[in-house]
């Protein structure tokens, strides 16, 4: 191969690098301005995760501390938990987003455009983890309010909140996937639901494990959310955390799980767009 | 074959095993308007998706402007445009917005993206409601605003999927004055209508589709043509005798012939004979006492032409249209 195909080959290589983040940043705005002139969308995926923080706090609060280790206090247990939903729960409207568009026939519109391939989604998800980061970041306040305080210092509870708009990006691609597969809005609504319940609630994300009873807990033990919400737990309670684990395997299983989504849901979403 | 702007030789497609397209064959120039004509189904939808990249064939080949629609779709894209048969508009961002947002994905810089975008919606009289969101915007208004999408990239190429399908007759005018001036600025239109009147109007030459196939194809005149010269059409007042006025002038011409028992209408093509077998058909008629509501020579519809190469009325397979599809339906448009 001679030098100057190998220079043009640099040349394209780094016009279709710039491309695709030029083209995504176009999208990611574009998703964002949806966002902002649809404040409802918003409005109501917050206020969802925030009854559900009063629901167990002041009605299964008193209950669930018996449950709980003496000196734990109800809340701090549950907002790890309740994170994690919360970045999960918001990551569906990826799904949701894709199905509008591609009903709508601008996806066909973007496919018969000459840009970047990748635009489309990496637009969607990273719009979709600015959102959820928005939704994260007032549920934090919520949680002050409530009375939930850090037990490990802060740079580890910044950690915890890091990690959970890691778990939401990466299931903004799982929802991507769903989104592109079914194409239609009620049809993605329906089949998330269907798809977090098992994970979310068949979780330790608002009980301890120990009250399941056995098959429930072994699915538990391998549940991710489980794995992410211990380790959260590990992040902002430090000692007082009913993990068990040690903080660096939980880190190492969480780290792993958030890969292992992106490596699966990353290529299959990037194919499925190509074909549709 | 450099010539021409769309080429295709035996475009073949299928969707399990529903047969889209059964070998298309086209031919279009540049700078003129090609109609693709054809009911609900017949292929004309997957045709353009395929011209425009967002499908591969299953079988034969296609350029548009030189290019290879499947190995050179790259650079294809840069060249074309496309106008869909639901408004590709985003709802949620003003009509500038959208506008400047194409032309970014054209990779235009911002600048001049922006100075495109106010222009071209200032020609399609969109400036007014440039700051709207596209959701307020009227039925002609979205087609319009997702025509000056397609055309912000400035393409050699422009393809409007049934362009006036759902439009009120206003719009329908301002559709088709605004294709006429895009050709005379000598851009190439391949243009998909079950409307014969609209190819009638705009297009320079049509090619009729049905299921997958191309089955005449020529300007409007030769289409004609086809049918024989001039059609006799009388129309009887008492629709109930429209058999017996059939019996009495079918035979008259060289051949074929229809009678709507709708309309109490019996065509007949008469070839070169017509002020003859005018004559005749008023004197059989006079004789058995069958009064007229109309009588005349004309030059042939497309209807007539439709009828004749089809067998069936060219609107008669129009099917409830369905949002979000294609494959799944399989024939479709």
């Amino acid at each position: 191969m001679s030098a100057t195909v190998t220079a043009e080959r640099t040349v394209d290589t780094e016009r279709r690098l710039r491309y695709a983040i030029s083209d995504g940043w176009v999208l990611t705005k574009r998703n964002l301005i949806t966002y902002v002139r649809k404040p409802d969308l918003l409005v109501f995926s917050t206020i969802q995760p925030v009854m559900f923080v009063l629901l167990f706090v002041y009605v299964f609060g008193g209950a669930m501390s018996l449950a709980l280790p003496p000196g734990l206090p109800y809340v701090d247990f549950l907002m790890p938990g309740i994170f994690v939903q919360t970045a999960i729960f918001a990551a569906t409207q990826t799904g949701v987003g894709l199905a509008e568009d591609l009903k709508k026939g601008l996806v066909d519109r973007f496919r018969s455009l000459p840009m970047a391939r990748s635009a489309v989604l990496s637009g969607r998800t990273l719009a979709d983890s600015a959102a959820i980061a928005f939704q994260v970041i007032l549920m934090t306040v919520v949680a002050v309010l409530v009375g939930f305080q850090l037990h490990a210092g802060l740079p580890k509870g910044m950690l915890a909140i890091v990690g959970t708009l890691a778990v939401g990006y990466a299931f903004t691609w799982m929802f991507a996937f769903a989104g592109l597969s079914l194409k239609s809005v009620e049809a993605v609504q329906a089949a998330s639901f269907t798809l977090i319940f098992p994970f979310v609630f068949a979780s330790t994300a608002f009980v301890p494990a120990s009250t399941f009873p056995s098959w429930l807990q072994a699915w538990s033990k391998v549940n991710p959310v489980s794995i992410w919400v211990d380790t959260f737990r590990d992040l902002t309670l430090g000692a007082l955390s009913p993990g068990g684990e040690n903080l660096m395997t939980h880190l190492w299983q969480s780290t792993a799980w958030f890969l292992a989504i992106l490596a699966i849901f990353v290529p299959l979403s990037v194919r499925l767009y190509r074909r549709t | 074959m450099a010539d021409q702007m769309i080429r295709t030789e035996g475009l073949r497609k299928s969707f399990g095993d529903v047969h889209a397209l059964k070998g298309v064959d086209l031919d279009v120039e540049p700078a003129t308007v090609f109609g693709l004509l054809g009911p609900n189904g017949a292929g004309k939808t997957t045709t353009v998706r395929i011209l425009t990249t967002l499908l591969t064939p299953d079988e034969g080949q296609a350029e548009v402007a030189g290019f290879d629609v499947v190995r050179d779709a790259e650079p294809l894209r840069h060249v074309i445009g496309l106008a869909g048969q639901s408004a590709a508009v985003d709802e949620n961002l003003t009509g500038l917005e959208n506008i400047e947002m194409v032309g970014r994905l054209y990779h235009l810089p911002a600048p001049e993206a922006k100075r495109r975008a106010v222009e071209i919606m200032d020609r399609f009289e969109l400036s007014e409601a440039a700051h709207r969101t596209a959701k307020t915007y009227s039925g002609g208004m979205r087609r319009r605003l997702d025509l000056c999408a397609s055309l912000v990239g400035r393409p050699t190429v422009l393809f409007l999927d049934e362009p006036t399908t759902g439009l009120d007759p206003r719009s329908r005018i301002e559709m088709w004055d605004i294709i006429r001036e895009l050709q005379d600025e000598g851009t190439t239109i391949l243009l998909t209508t079950q409307y014969l009147d609209e190819v009638d109007r705009l297009a320079d030459r049509i090619a009729v589709i049905d299921v997958g196939k191309v089955i005449a194809e020529g300007t409007s005149d030769e289409l004609k043509t086809r049918v024989g010269g001039e059609v006799l059409a009388i129309r009887v007042a008492d629709r109930s005798r429209v058999g017996e006025a059939a019996g009495a002038v079918l035979g008259l011409g060289p051949g074929g012939g229809a009678v709507d028992n709708n309309i109490g209408e019996v065509t007949v093509p008469v070839g070169d004979q017509g002020p003859a077998i005018l004559t005749e058909a008023v004197r059989r008629l006079d004789a058995a006492g069958i009064a007229l509501a109309d009588i005349a020579l004309r030059r042939p519809t497309l209807d007539d032409v439709f009828m004749a190469l089809t067998g069936h009325a060219a609107e008669e397979a129009e099917q409830p249209k369905e949002n979000g599809k294609r494959g799944r339906r399989g024939r479709r448009g």
